[in-house]
């Protein structure tokens, strides 16, 4: 098993609000809009740098994404900023037809998402964003595991036409990806090369997989490691590349079981390569109140949860 | 009968033309709305034939002109024709509408690149955001072009319209025409009944907009107002025009009833309609 250090311990969030100045100064064309978040949304660096380009919209999330829309027809990279739960149930309508159907460049930047948000409950843990999402033809879902490599797809998705919805989140971290590396929308990222189980996290989920992987090498079990930051468009080749080897599935992530990654992925196999899987996610469930790391544990989203799911399927196979 | 100006009555065959264009696209799909499209043909008219400065061939960027968005997106087909007849594309075109494999799709698009249209509408309440957003636009690009979006009375009652009219009072979006379609008809009956909106001038004036208004089925009235309606521009405060029209209007039985709001002529009524509306510039 490859080992990964702890570089740092950061929010997700930051890195976006660090990737967003960077960007910004490189590209005049970048600006940014709030729905009364900027602190949350740790764009106050962006806003206190480039203040003609910053916009506060207030508690107003649909008028943003139309705001938005309409800034991109003209030639600007908006981001828009607010919760999760606001950046896509709230106004998914205005996304569908005025962003997606419509072509429009907006970078929608969604912070606070699942569970980790925390003590606030569940009115404000989206768990089905990701499914919301990639549903809508033309948009590209990315959700990166820890800060440096959020700050990374921040910069990234700038170069790239069309809308993204980025999925980041509000609790410190480990930070165990390199800084300044090169963000490839669609790119699996291979962490641990392993020949007995396929382990494909996503967010928060990558670091637990990592944990989870050491914790079977102990037991003899050679996990191949996988993050796929990008759901959508799914990296399908290092998918089936990988599962071809194992021939043995997990997947892990910080959402509902019903539209999640492992979702995509069952989909995927059960169409190309038909292969016993286990799935680490929540089970059409609402979340609730509570500190990160117990709602975490509540919900079986952890190392071992994990673990269990490759001991149970392995068991099941043989 | 005082005689017409020369200009206003070259806009009046032109909308003649329009109001054909539109009851021959609804007969011939066999559905769309007839009645907001005949209701708002002049002020389409007046702002692709006199008012709005645009380029063609087109750009969807709309630096350096005056850019149009259609909020209700149901009455595309005014919007179509005037696209056509303005030379945005063929006229031929027009007889694709809401047809299998067609570029006039029933609510506006922007994925088969129809010329002249830069979002989709249909879904009510967007468009004046979107026109906020291509306005700020603007302004960082430091373009000094104006930008109109055409709204529905009915659709006054979405929550999103009252955000943006917030924002843009707020952020000082004084490049921005707002036009309200008051016909004061909607699907389920009169807007009155259905939900009313009081008095909407004042509605606008407290959310801190200039308002005006119009009668919308008056050429010249029309031509009038939005030429003084662009003098209120860069004045720190957006500025909206109530345009009172006649659902239907220029077709007599389908005036003043919501039953046309969004129900295509047979043969007959085709045939009684286009006898009512010159043939000016020759049908598609």
């Amino acid at each position: 098993m490859k080992k990964y250090t702890i570089l740092d311990r950061k929010d997700t969030r930051s890195g976006f609000g660090a990737g967003l100045l960077e960007v910004a100064q490189k590209n005049d064309q970048v600006v940014a809009l709030c729905a009364d978040l900027t602190s949350s949304l740790k764009m106050d660096a962006f806003q206190k740098r480039f203040p003609h380009r910053f916009f506060q919209v207030g508690i107003a999330e649909a008028n943003m994404m139309g705001i938005a829309a309409g800034m991109a027809i003209s030639g600007k990279i908006p981001y828009t900023g607010t919760f999760a739960n606001f950046s896509t149930g709230r106004v998914y309508d205005q996304i569908r037809q005025s962003i997606a159907y419509s072509h429009a460049n907006v970078k929608i930047c969604a912070s606070h998402a699942g569970l980790t948000l925390g003590e606030d409950g569940a009115t404000h843990q989206i768990l089905e964003d990701i499914g919301m999402m990639k549903m809508l033809p033309h948009m590209t879902v990315i959700n990166p595991c820890d800060y440096n490599q959020t700050k990374a797809a921040t910069i990234a998705i700038a170069d790239y036409q069309g809308a993204v919805y980025l999925r980041f989140g509000r609790p410190v971290m480990p930070v165990f990806t390199p800084p300044d590396q090169v963000f490839e929308i669609g790119k699996a990222l291979l962490l641990n090369e392993g020949t007995d189980v396929s382990i494909f996290a996503t967010g928060h989920l990558v670091w637990e997989a990592i944990k989870a992987g050491e914790i079977l090498a102990e037991q003899g079990i050679s996990a191949e490691i996988i993050n796929i930051h990008t759901i959508k468009p799914l990296d399908t080749e290092a998918i089936l590349q990988s599962v071809q080897k194992t021939r043995l599935v997990v997947t892990a992530e910080e959402h509902q079981l019903n539209g999640g990654l492992g979702d995509s992925i069952a989909q995927l196999l059960a169409q190309n390569l038909p292969t016993r899987m286990a799935m680490v996610a929540v089970q059409d469930r609402f979340g609730e109140s509570g500190k990160p790391e117990e709602l975490m544990q509540k919900y079986g989203l952890t190392a071992a949860n994990i673990v269990e799911k490759v001991l149970t399927i392995r068991k099941s196979k043989s | 009968m005082a005689i017409e100006d020369p200009e206003i009555s070259r806009l009046n065959k032109i909308a003649s033309q329009v109001r054909r264009d539109i009851v021959r696209m609804v007969h011939g799909a066999g559905s769309g709305h007839p009645g907001g499209s005949l209701g708002c043909a002049d002020l389409m008219v007046a702002l692709y034939f006199k008012i709005l400065r645009y380029k063609l061939p087109f750009n969807k960027t709309g630096q350096g002109e005056d850019m149009f968005f259609l909020s209700n997106g149901h009455i595309s087909p005014v919007w179509y024709s005037v696209l056509a007849r303005a030379g945005f594309f063929d006229v031929k075109e027009l007889a694709t509408f809401r047809k299998i494999n067609s570029r006039l799709q029933g609510h506006p698009a922007t994925h088969e690149g129809l010329e002249g249209i830069r979002i989709a509408s249909g879904s009510l309440g967007q468009g004046l955001s979107v026109a906020i957003g291509a306005a700020q636009a603007k302004k960082l690009n430091q373009d000094n072009h104006l930008v109109y979006v055409l709204m529905g009375d009915g659709e006054q009652q979405e929550g999103q319209i009252w955000e943006a009219a917030m924002y843009a009072a707020h952020h000082e979006v004084d490049n921005l025409i707002g036009i309200i379609d008051v016909n004061g008809q909607q699907i389920d009956g009169p807007v009155e009944q259905v939900m009313s909106l009081k008095d909407l001038g004042a509605k606008w004036r407290a959310f801190g907009w200039r308002v005006l208004e119009m009668r919308g089925n008056d050429m010249e009235e029309v031509v009038k107002s939005l030429i003084h309606a662009r003098g209120l521009t860069s004045r720190q405060q957006p500025v909206v025009i109530l345009m009172h029209t006649t659902m239907g209007y220029g077709v007599d039985f389908m005036m003043n009833s919501h039953k046309w709001h969004g129900t295509a002529p047979n043969d007959e009524q085709l045939a009684r309609a286009l006898a009512q509306l010159e043939e000016t510039l020759g049908d598609y």
